[in-house]
């Protein structure tokens, strides 16, 4: 009697996990941001992008199954200022009119730990291509789940700032980049 | 015959030195702002707001040695009216130099860019990131430019018009000159 109902309440304890298993694929873009910050002469300044279009899966259950699919159009840049806005336009920085936008694509996803992942995956900008690694938090919620992360970007690695703008003395060459990615899933 | 009197030595080294960063910053102001974007125009702001910063600390300790030290006495041929319009001038000298850098502050904050002297020193945003407020302020700090170039020429004017045409040794009151006795 009593070894049946240790085994019941084992197995109920086993399948709770899969009855919360949820996956979280659909993106809310009012609820997600990406934003920069960088140095200009020592002075900090802050910028993002206001329209990407990110694609996700994430199970809690398969963590390392992720993925993600991120593109950003280059156009809904703030800079820090119209000025800015308009040069970052420019052939010497992301040359729009030829790459409109940048992307990104996984590729793996290691566990650091409770909620903590980090993603690889492919950053191109500027028609340049390159690995990067991203760290990942994730924070569930009652119906959204936020995934949020920041990181280090070097401008001149993608050819951000070329010519006169290469001089990393005035325009810093790191640019912090903090991501926010809300999804909703079933 | 030998009565000129001078201020004191700090508030002599204050006034010039003042009045070279005033000179160097002003010009430069004019200059940087109609410039293209270019890693040499932000550079030019950045020395014009290190200047600013200097400005006003500066002047806070001009104005607290002002405060607390009388300066020379005019000469006695210096008719009332122009008394009253020489402390006037000086006051609003001593308002401008206060206000010009502080509006040059307020409203690199306003456009977003935070003010750090010489690189290192991160100065607070007294206000958030606001355009319209930025906007506003830059026409704010451009008029009390041009309210301090009035004024500073004509403080200059009289100044050389006090020495040179009626003869009085009013430039040595500011160390021009020959160190003279009391």
């Amino acid at each position: 009697m009593t070894h049946n109902m240790t085994r019941w309440i084992l197995l109920a304890v086993l399948a709770a996990p899969a009855a919360h298993a949820m996956e979280y694929h659909t993106v809310l873009p009012a609820q997600s941001t990406i934003s920069f910050e960088f140095r200009q002469m020592g002075v900090p300044v802050k910028g993002g992008f206001k329209r990407f279009a990110t694609q996700m899966a994430f199970d809690p259950a398969k963590p390392e199954a992720a993925r993600a699919q991120v593109e950003i159009d280059l156009a809904s840049i703030d800079a820090g200022s119209p000025e800015a806005d308009a040069e970052s336009a420019g052939r010497l920085w992301f040359n729009r009119s030829a790459y409109p936008k940048a992307t990104f694509v996984s590729s793996q996803v290691r566990i650091l730990g409770k909620n903590r992942y980090e993603m690889r995956g492919m950053l191109t900008v500027k028609g340049r291509s390159r690995e990067i690694v991203v760290p990942v938090r994730y924070t569930p919620g009652k119906k959204t789940a936020s995934f949020d992360g920041d990181f280090i970007l070097k401008r001149l690695d993608f050819g951000i700032g070329e010519g006169m703008w290469a001089d990393v003395s005035t325009v810093a060459n790191e640019v912090q980049v903090k991501f926010r990615i809300a999804a909703t899933g079933k | 015959m030998n009565n000129v009197v001078r201020y004191s030595s700090p508030a002599i080294v204050l006034h010039w030195l003042l009045a070279l960063l005033i000179f160097a910053a002003f010009p430069l102001g004019l200059y940087m702002v109609d410039l293209p974007l270019s890693p040499d125009k932000l550079k030019l702001y950045s020395y014009h707001k290190w200047i600013g910063v200097t400005v006003l600390m500066l002047v806070a300790i001009r104005l607290s040695w002002r405060l607390t030290h009388t300066p020379p006495p005019l000469p006695a041929s210096i008719p009332a009216w122009q008394r009253r319009a020489s402390a006037i001038v000086h006051g609003l000298l001593y308002l401008l130099m206060i206000a010009i850098p502080l509006s040059g502050w307020l409203m690199s904050s306003a456009k977003g860019f935070p003010t750090v002297w010489f690189g290192v020193l991160p100065l607070p945003d007294l206000v958030d990131k606001n355009r319209e407020l930025g906007d506003l302020l830059a026409g704010v700090h451009k008029a009390l430019n041009f309210t301090l170039l009035a004024l500073v020429i004509l403080h200059v004017g009289a100044a050389l018009k006090h020495h040179f045409i009626e003869r009085q040794p009013f430039l040595q009151r500011m160390g021009w000159g020959k160190k003279e006795r009391t």
